[in-house]
C-alpha cells in the first residue's frame, strides 16, 4: 500500500514491449478495480510503442487517486511481460514489493546486431539486489495453448491471485471481453487465466522454498 | 501485499461513468456539444480524438490533408453557423496558425473548438513547445482540462464559451491527458440549431480595411474574457491549512500539485487565458509565498511578474518535461529550506536500450537496407515511422525536423554544397501521407528550381506511425470507405518531375530498386521514385509463406541481420581467423518463422542460399500471429 497524498492507493506497474497487450491487460485490470467501485486512472506513454519499443502502463486505485502516474519507488506489484523489461522497471517498485514476471525473452534488433547484450539472468539479478521475484515462463504457457496473444490473460492469471479484491473478479473482466465472440476463445481465456494463476502460485512456492 | 485496506468504502460506480481516455472524453462531449464537422490530421498525442469522433453519428467527420486545411474546414463550417471541431497535436498548430491568426479577427458564429495536445515529454515528437503562446499569440481564450472528466467537461464549456464570445476556443491538452483514463459521468448529444451563412464582407473579408477594423474589437474581446474569467467556474481557488507555499497551476500539474501538497491552498486555472489577475491576488494574499508550476514555459509566471506579483516559478521547476510529484517535493522542500524524508530507493538496474523498431516484413526495410549501400550520399528525411531509418542497422537518414521538410532541405543542401562536395549525392526519403501533408510544395520547388535531388517517395497507403490511419493516398475515408485515391506518378509529373525521372518500385524488389537508385543519383535533374507496396499493419498487407534458416548452412556471415527485420535472431556467436590472418565475428541465425510473412527481404543478402520458406523444411510451424517477437528462452 503506498502513501502518496491523502489517500491509500494501489500502484500496479504492468511493463512489455510493443504487441504484447500490456495496455490491454491493464485496461481489464482497471474494469476490475471499477467493478468494485474504486477510483481509477490508467496511464501510459505508448506513442512509438507499436514499433516493438518499452511499454510501460501505470494502474492506480483507490477511494480517490489524483495524478496518474506513479512514483518510482511506490509500485505494489511490477507485472512484467519480458524479462529484461521487468529489470529495466525494478526501480518503480517499493523496496518490499512484488515482481511477477514472464522468464519469455524477446530480443531486440539493436541486441542481435552485437552493440548490446541482453542480461544473463534477469531473475537472478533481481534476486541478488534484494526484490521479491515470482518469475515463469508464461510466453511458453501461452504457446502450449496454441497462441501466444493468450500471454496477456496468463499474466492477469499470475497476479489474480495478488490484489486486494478476489481473482474471480478480474477472470470475469476477462472473459466479458470474449462473451460476444467465439464461445471457444472464452474458454482458452479460462484456462489461460488458471494456468497462469497456478504457475505463479507454484514459482512463489518454490521462491519460498529456496529462500 | 497489504492493500486489502482500498476495499474499505468506495462509492459505487454510476452506469453513465465510463472509464476514457482524456481523447475519447473529447470526443464524447464533441458529440454531445452538437458539433456537425468535425476535422483533424493524425499526430501523437491527438489522433484517437477524431477517430473516436468518427464513431459516432450525426457529425460530418474527415482526415484532412493537414492541420491547417482541417483548422480552415472547421472555420468554414462555424462560419455557416454549425458547431465545429478540430484536433491536431502541438506542431499541427505550427501549419495551422496562418489560419488561426486571421480568424480570431473575423472570430465565429457556430462555436469552434480547437483541441491542441502537447507532446510534454516528447513521447513521439521533433520538440516539445508549449501551445498555450497560441492563446496570448491570437488573443484566443485557452481552457485546460486536468484530467478525462475534465477533458470532456471543458470541452463542452468551450462550446459555450465560443458562442457566447464569438471567438475560436483553444482547448490544451498534453500526452498526460489524452492518453490517461479514468472515470467519466458522459451526457447525451444535444442537437442545436443552425443559424446558415450571413454575408457579411466587412467580416468574413480580411482586407487590410476590414481587419484593421477588427482589431480594436478583438481586443475589446479579450477585455472582456479577462473579466470572463474572474469569475469563471473553470478557474477555483482550494484554500488549504498549510499556507506557507501557495500553488499557482494548471492542466495535468494540478494533479500532481494536489497528490504532492495534500494540504496546501490551490488555485487551480482552467480557463488559464486570459489570465484572471484580481482573483490570482486575492489568493497570493491568503499564502505566504507563490509558486507557479506549469508545463512547460514560464508564461503563467511571467504575466504574474509583470504585474507585480511576488512568485516563483522556473527558477527552482525544470523548463521541459512532466511536473510529476517526484519532481515536485524536492523542488518545495528545498525552496523551504527542508530535507525530504529519505525513502528506501529501489535502484535503477541497466539495461540494453530497446528502440522502437520498422516491424517484419515493413517495405521500408528494404529501402533503407539499398540506401545504406549507397556512398557519398547524404539522405535528407521527413516525419513518419521511416525515420527510423537514421538509426541501426542502417544509419540511412541524415536529417528530419519537420512534416515535409525533407524536400526543401534536400534542394538547400544541393544549391549549398561546399565545393569538395559538388559530387555528392542527395536524396530525399518521404512518406506517402507526409508527402501529401506538405511535401508536395517542396517537390515543386524542386523541380521550379531546376534542384538536383532523388526523391524516394514512400507509398505504403497509410500514416503508419500513428497507426495506420486513411489519408488521399490510402483510397479511403476517416470511416474506412472507398474513397478518390491520388495517383503518386501522375501527381509529381504534374508537378514537373519529368516522365523518364518518374519510376514506380516493388519496395521488395532490392536489385531493381538500388539499380534505379544509382542511375537516378547519377543524373542531375530532379527525379521521383515511388516504392509502392502497402504498410504491414493495415488490411492491404498479405502475410506470405514463412522463412525459415537451414541451420546447417547458415555460415554466420550476418548479412541477413544488416536488412533490420525483428524476426531475424542470433543464436550463436563465434570469432574465426582467415587465412589472411584477418579475425571475422560470426553470427548464426534463425528467423522467428511464427513472425515472418515472408517478405523475402533476407533472401539476397543471404550468402549460401540457407533461407528457405519453412515447408521446404516439412517443419510444424504455428502461424500465430503478424508480428509477433517472441523468442522464448532464445
Amino acid at each position: 500500500m503506498s502513501e502518496t497524498g491523502k489517500f491509500d492507493t494501489t500502484n500496479i506497474l504492468v511493463v512489455g514491449t510493443g504487441g504484447q497487450g500490456v495496455m490491454t491487460a491493464t485496461e481489464i485490470l482497471a474494469e476490475a478495480a471499477i467493478a468494485l467501485g474504486h477510483d481509477v486512472k490508467k496511464t501510459e506513454v505508448a506513442g512509438m510503442a507499436q514499433r516493438g519499443g518499452v511499454v510501460s502502463s501505470h494502474l492506480r486505485f483507490g477511494p480517490k487517486v489524483l495524478s496518474p502516474q506513479i512514483t518510482p519507488g511506490s509500485a505494489d506489484v511490477l507485472l512484467g511481460f519480458e524479462a529484461a523489461e521487468a529489470m529495466r522497471w525494478r526501480h518503480m517498485l517499493r523496496p518490499e514489493g512484488l515482481v511477477l514476471m514472464n522468464t519469455g525473452r524477446l530480443v531486440p534488433p539493436i541486441v542481435e546486431l552485437g552493440l548490446y547484450d541482453y542480461p544473463n539472468d534477469p531473475v537472478a539479478e533481481m534476486r541478488a539486489a534484494g526484490t521479491h521475484v515470482v518469475a515463469f515462463d508464461a510466453s511458453m504457457i501461452a504457446q502450449e495453448l496454441g497462441d501466444i496473444r493468450l500471454g496477456n490473460t496468463v499474466m492477469l492469471g499470475a497476479i489474480s491471485d495478488h490484489l486486494p479484491f478476489p481473482a474471480e473478479v478480474l477472470e470475469r473482466c476477462i472473459l466479458k471481453r470474449f462473451a460476444s465472440k467465439k464461445a471457444e476463445l472464452v474458454e482458452l481465456n479460462r484456462r489461460a487465466f488458471a494456468a497462469g494463476r497456478a504457475a505463479a502460485e507454484e514459482a512463489a512456492k518454490a521462491e519460498a522454498a529456496a529462500a | 501485499m497489504s492493500a486489502e485496506a482500498a476495499i474499505s468504502t468506495p462509492p459505487v460506480a454510476a452506469p453513465s461513468r465510463l472509464l476514457m481516455s482524456g481523447n475519447e472524453a473529447v470526443a464524447r462531449a464533441v458529440w454531445e456539444a452538437g458539433v456537425r464537422v468535425a476535422a483533424a490530421y493524425p499526430g501523437t498525442p491527438s489522433t484517437e480524438i477524431l477517430e473516436c469522433v468518427a464513431a459516432y453519428p450525426a457529425m460530418y467527420t474527415e482526415w484532412s490533408v493537414n492541420e491547417k486545411v482541417s483548422l480552415e474546414v472547421a472555420f468554414g463550417a462555424a462560419m455557416a453557423g454549425s458547431r465545429s471541431f478540430c484536433a491536431m497535436k502541438h506542431v499541427g498548430m505550427n501549419v495551422a496558425s496562418d489560419a488561426l491568426m486571421t480568424m480570431t479577427l473575423t472570430g465565429v458564429a457556430g462555436g469552434l473548438v480547437i483541441a491542441i495536445a502537447d507532446d510534454v515529454g516528447l513521447s513521439s515528437s521533433q520538440n516539445e513547445q508549449d501551445s498555450r503562446y497560441w492563446g496570448r499569440f491570437a488573443h484566443v481564450p485557452l481552457l485546460e482540462p486536468a484530467d478525462s472528466q475534465e477533458a470532456h467537461d471543458y470541452t463542452l464549456a468551450a462550446f459555450e464559451l465560443s458562442e457566447r464570445f464569438e471567438v475560436p476556443v483553444i482547448l490544451r491538452l498534453t500526452t498526460r491527458i489524452c492518453h490517461v483514463k479514468g472515470l467519466v459521468t458522459v451526457g447525451e448529444r444535444h442537437e442545436r440549431p443552425v443559424a446558415g451563412f450571413t454575408k457579411d464582407v466587412g467580416r468574413w473579408v480580411m482586407v487590410p480595411s476590414a481587419a484593421g477594423r477588427r482589431l480594436p474589437l478583438m481586443f475589446e474581446r479579450e477585455r472582456r474574457l479577462r473579466a470572463e474569467a474572474e469569475i469563471s467556474d473553470l478557474n477555483v481557488v482550494e484554500p488549504g491549512s498549510d499556507r506557507r507555499v501557495g500553488f499557482v497551476t494548471s492542466g495535468p500539474a494540478y494533479m500532481h500539485v494536489r497528490e504532492s501538497f495534500p494540504d496546501a491552498p490551490v488555485f487551480k486555472l482552467g480557463l488559464s487565458f486570459p489570465l484572471p489577475f484580481a482573483s490570482l491576488r486575492r489568493f497570493a494574499e491568503q499564502c505566504e509565498q507563490l509558486v507557479v508550476v506549469e508545463e512547460v514555459e514560464p508564461l503563467i509566471e511571467t504575466e504574474l511578474k509583470a504585474q507585480g506579483f511576488n512568485v516563483t516559478g522556473k527558477d527552482i521547476l525544470p523548463l521541459s518535461g512532466e511536473l510529476s510529484p517526484q519532481v515536485l517535493k524536492p523542488a518545495i522542500a528545498h525552496l523551504l529550506g527542508e530535507v525530504l524524508a529519505e525513502q528506501a530507493k529501489t535502484a535503477p538496474m541497466p539495461v540494453f536500450p530497446r528502440p522502437p523498431t520498422m516491424c517484419v516484413a515493413c517495405p521500408h526495410l528494404g529501402v533503407y537496407y539499398t540506401l545504406s549501400q549507397l556512398r557519398n550520399v547524404t539522405i535528407s528525411g521527413d516525419i513518419g515511422c521511416y525515420t527510423l531509418g537514421f538509426g541501426q542497422p542502417w544509419n540511412a537518414l541524415d536529417a528530419c525536423i519537420s512534416m515535409g521538410a525533407s524536400m526543401g532541405m534536400a534542394l538547400g543542401l544541393d544549391k549549398g554544397r561546399s565545393d569538395a562536395e559538388k559530387d555528392r549525392k542527395i536524396v530525399a526519403v518521404i512518406g506517402d501521407s507526409t508527402f501529401l501533408h506538405m511535401g508536395m510544395q517542396g517537390l515543386l520547388d524542386i523541380v521550379y528550381n531546376r534542384g538536383n535531388v532523388t526523391v524516394l517517395l514512400l507509398d505504403n497507403r497509410a500514416v503508419g506511425m500513428t497507426g495506420g490511419q486513411d489519408n488521399p493516398g490510402s483510397g479511403r475515408d476517416i470511416h474506412g470507405q472507398e474513397a478518390p485515391r491520388v495517383d503518386f506518378a501522375n501527381l509529381v509529373r504534374a508537378l514537373g518531375v519529368r516522365d523518364e525521372r518518374v519510376h514506380v518500385v516493388n519496395a521488395y524488389e532490392l536489385p531493381v530498386l538500388l539499380k534505379t537508385l544509382r542511375e537516378e543519383t547519377k543524373i542531375p535533374e530532379p527525379s521521383v521514385i515511388i516504392t509502392s507496396q502497402p504498410c504491414v499493419l493495415i488490411k492491404d498487407y498479405h502475410a506470405l509463406k514463412p522463412y525459415t534458416v537451414i541451420e546447417d548452412k547458415c555460415t554466420g556471415c550476418g548479412n541477413c541481420i544488416d536488412v533490420g527485420c525483428p524476426a531475424i535472431h542470433v543464436t550463436r556467436r563465434d570469432r574465426v581467423t582467415k587465412a589472411s590472418g584477418r579475425e571475422v565475428d560470426l553470427a548464426f541465425v534463425r528467423i522467428e518463422s511464427a513472425a515472418c510473412t515472408g517478405c523475402g527481404l533476407c533472401l539476397k543478402p543471404c550468402a549460401p542460399d540457407a533461407i528457405v520458406h519453412v515447408d521446404t523444411l516439412a517443419m510444424p510451424i504455428r502461424v500465430v500471429r503478424k508480428t509477433a517477437e517472441l523468442t522464448p528462452g532464445a
